[in-house]
């Protein structure tokens, strides 16, 4: 079963008491404002941004329609080329084969570069169950492990952490698990990131296995793709005897030349970087250099459920860049704790639900955790049209009620209490309206359902600006694209 | 979540192939997604390849020499002393004559050394495979004079040697001119890491400086 972070309120709740967190907030403008203007500054340099887009989405949907035969192909490749390849039905049962793994290897130990994927399945709690210290190498990572804490960003995962916080975690919890941080660390990004590396150093040495997800799999040759910065990852994937990769069924892409389309979009969308510092492309075993044991386990774990949904399947296209989270207002303002799983902000709102269900309050809140402002799709990089599919799992959530007219009701009032509790978030809404108000004429997203046919009627939320929200979006906060 | 049928004699194989060939019912089996390629292939024609190469690699704030094929020996020897390598690594095919004049003392990697006895080295000086202008990037593929992979990650200093016909305009030329059989690193500029508040911090893990020979 997918990891729900436990006691995690609904959306409503855990975004209110986000927002009564001044430090929180603070962080998370800052952090989302740079990477926004860096983005902007690196894919305006770029004029075939939109063909590349297009690409990107064709690339995807293809391998989604297809889904199976790219797998059965991928799988004959890394077989080929000296891997294994296991299949997972569920969380659970990717752990378990992972646990195996480890133990036929007879190591109590194993560095990890971050991964979606096992952050979904709860890998880290599985291997600790089973008596198997898992390291996490990232900084980010390393400084949400050593804080007991849980990540709040997918590509900075301690974005809610501040340099002085951070101080305090490596001095007190570093020596617990290895080389300690210096008594007189300074509160200073350079000096924190040396003690990182002093820290992580000796387990890097002596690692005899690595865990990592992947970026992609190419299904044509067999060949894994891993994107980073620090190069813990170059670390995790070549000094380990055995390397294990826990990879969704949806990282396919179909050939080796269309990493040129995937290897443009992902730096530029998600660190705002013309290229990230490094990424290691590995197919199978190489003789002589590297691990000499490769595993890769493909994991379901709700992936299909998605699938099988035409409107939903398109959240399966998405390469985790996280640029929809960095221009989304209601991310901003409430940070990534408040979704309530490792995928937050606008796409969390639209995969969580997709791969849990709708049955927990949280996830029955998160397709109305946004404004439907539309930014979101403007930047992603392989065009997922999040407030479309937003707007039909709110259809379903209700579908879902059906019978049940006053919880439904009672979903509305709670939504509606939380959008008008703050005048700023009264001001969203009314722009939304407007915007809701186009939409409906256009038809483009179909049919508003409950509650959010309220905010189209000119009684209840005033008249539409004559500035959209995306437009006033992008003017306030230096967005482009 | 949907309740899984837990048949055991269903494999996951079977089971997760099963499923989504269930949740694509919807789906012709002649179904072809067209995908429109009319991105860029090429840097336009009036730019400089290499000239772009050496300033996009030092946007990263990597060290960038620009050398005739006369001066490498000198240059290495140079860069080495300047970073305080006493003691370096190299692939066993290394050309001799690129540290004819470094005082540096010389290791040629048999295949032996452990991750440890590379970490007490101070640096490595690799060739490359590819070079990728607009992006800065540089591609080791572990062919001619560049080794196997942890060579050109443990030690801090990484000094490499790039041929300007290595160097392509773009990502796609880069792409095209790649084997992936071979393990391939791509590297554009030193390690690094923006996670403590954003603040940039090149150097983590991986060499924390690069120094760049493009050979003329
Ligand atoms: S949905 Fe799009 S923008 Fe958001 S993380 Fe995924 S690929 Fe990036």
């Amino acid at each position: 079963m997918t990891a729900t972070f436990l006691g995690t309120p609904a959306f409503p709740e855990a975004a209110k008491r986000a927002l009564q967190d001044t430090q929180l907030r603070a962080n998370l403008a800052h952090a989302t404002a740079t990477i926004r203007s860096k983005r902007a500054v690196v894919v305006g340099e770029r004029p075939d941004w939109e063909e590349l887009r297009l690409a990107g989405e064709a690339l995807k949907d293809q391998v989604l329609r297809h889904l199976d035969t790219y797998l059965v192909q991928l799988e004959e490749k890394v077989t080929a080329a000296g891997g294994t390849v296991h299949w997972a039905r569920d969380a659970a049962e990717a752990n378990r084969i992972v646990v195996d793994l480890v133990r036929a290897t007879g190591e109590t130990e194993v560095v990890k570069v971050k991964s979606m994927a096992t952050q979904e399945t709860d890998l880290n709690g599985a291997l600790e169950t089973a008596g198997i210290s898992a390291w996490e190498t990232d900084l980010a990572e390393l400084i949400v492990q050593l804080g007991h804490d849980q990540p709040s960003h997918i590509l900075v995962p301690a974005i809610h952490r501040n340099r002085a916080e951070i101080r305090e975690i490596f001095l007190a919890e570093m020596g617990k698990v290895g080389e300690p941080a210096p008594p007189d660390l300074p509160a200073e990004p350079r000096a924190l990131a040396e003690a990182a590396r002093r820290h992580l150093r000796q387990k890097f040495l002596r690692a005899k296995v690595g865990i990592s997800g992947a970026n992609f799999a190419v299904a044509e040759t067999g060949s894994l793709v891993v994107v980073e910065s620090e190069g813990n990852g170059r670390m995790c994937l070549t000094l380990p005897e055995t390397l294990i990769s826990v990879v969704g069924i949806e990282k396919v892409v179909p050939t080796f030349a269309d990493l040129e389309v995937f290897l443009q979009l992902l730096p530029r969308s998600s660190t705002g970087e013309r290229m990230n510092p490094y990424t290691s492309i590995w197919t199978g075993v190489t003789p002589g250099d590297g691990p000499q044991a490769f595993h890769l386990v493909l994991v379901d774990n709700g992936r299909t459920t998605s699938l099988a949904d035409p409107v939903g399947r398109q959240a399966l296209r998405c390469i985790r860049c996280s640029a929809c989270l960095n221009v989304c207002p209601v991310y901003e303002r409430t940070g990534g704790h408040a979704y309530g799983s490792v995928y937050p902000g606008p796409i969390g709102a639209i995969l969580t639900p997709q791969l849990r269900g709708i049955e927990s309050e949280i996830d029955k809140s998160l397709p109305y955790a946004s404004s439907l402002c539309g930014a979101c799709f403007e930047v992603c990089p392989v065009r997922i049209d999040i407030p479309e599919v937003l707007v039909h799992l709110r259809a379903r959530v209700v579908d879902a009620e059906r019978g049940g007219v006053p919880s439904a009701e009672e979903l509305a009032m709670r939504s509606a209490a939380w959008m008008f509790g703050d005048h700023r978030r009264l001001e969203s809404a009314q722009r939304a309206a407007g915007l809701g108000g186009r939409l409906f004429r256009r038809g483009r997203i179909g049919r508003l359902p409950f509650p959010f046919s309220k905010w189209t009627d000119a009684r209840d939320a005033p008249v539409p600006p004559a500035e959209s929200f995306r437009a006033w979006w992008r003017r306030t906060r230096g967005t482009r694209r | 979540m949907a309740a899984y049928s837990r048949d055991p004699a269903v494999s996951a194989r079977e089971e997760v192939l099963g499923r989504i060939r269930a949740a694509l019912a919807d789906v012709p089996p002649d179904d072809e997604v067209p995908i429109p390629r009319n991105h860029q292939r090429t840097a336009p024609p009036d730019v400089d390849v290499a000239h772009l190469f050496a300033e996009r690699v030092a946007d990263y704030r990597a060290t960038v020499h620009r050398v005739p094929a006369g001066e490498v020996a000198a240059t290495v020897a140079a860069a080495l002393a300047q970073h305080g390598v006493r003691r370096v690594v190299v692939p066993a095919d290394l050309p001799p004559e690129w540290l004819a004049a470094s005082e540096a003392e010389v290791v040629r990697d048999d295949g032996s050394l452990s991750a440890s006895a590379l970490d007490a080295l101070d640096g490595v000086v690799t060739a490359a495979a590819v070079g990728i202008a607009e992006t800065g990037t540089i591609v080791l593929d572990g062919g001619t004079a560049q080794g196997r992979r942890a060579l050109s990650l443990v030690p801090d200093t990484h000094l490499c040697v790039v041929r300007t016909d290595q160097v392509v305009g773009t990502v796609p030329e880069g792409v095209a001119r790649l084997d992936p059989v071979r393990p391939l690193t791509w590297i554009s500029g030193p390690s690094a890491t923006s996670d403590i508040e954003l603040q940039r911090v090149e150097g983590v893990h991986g060499p924390r400086t690069l120094v760049v020979l493009l050979v003329d």
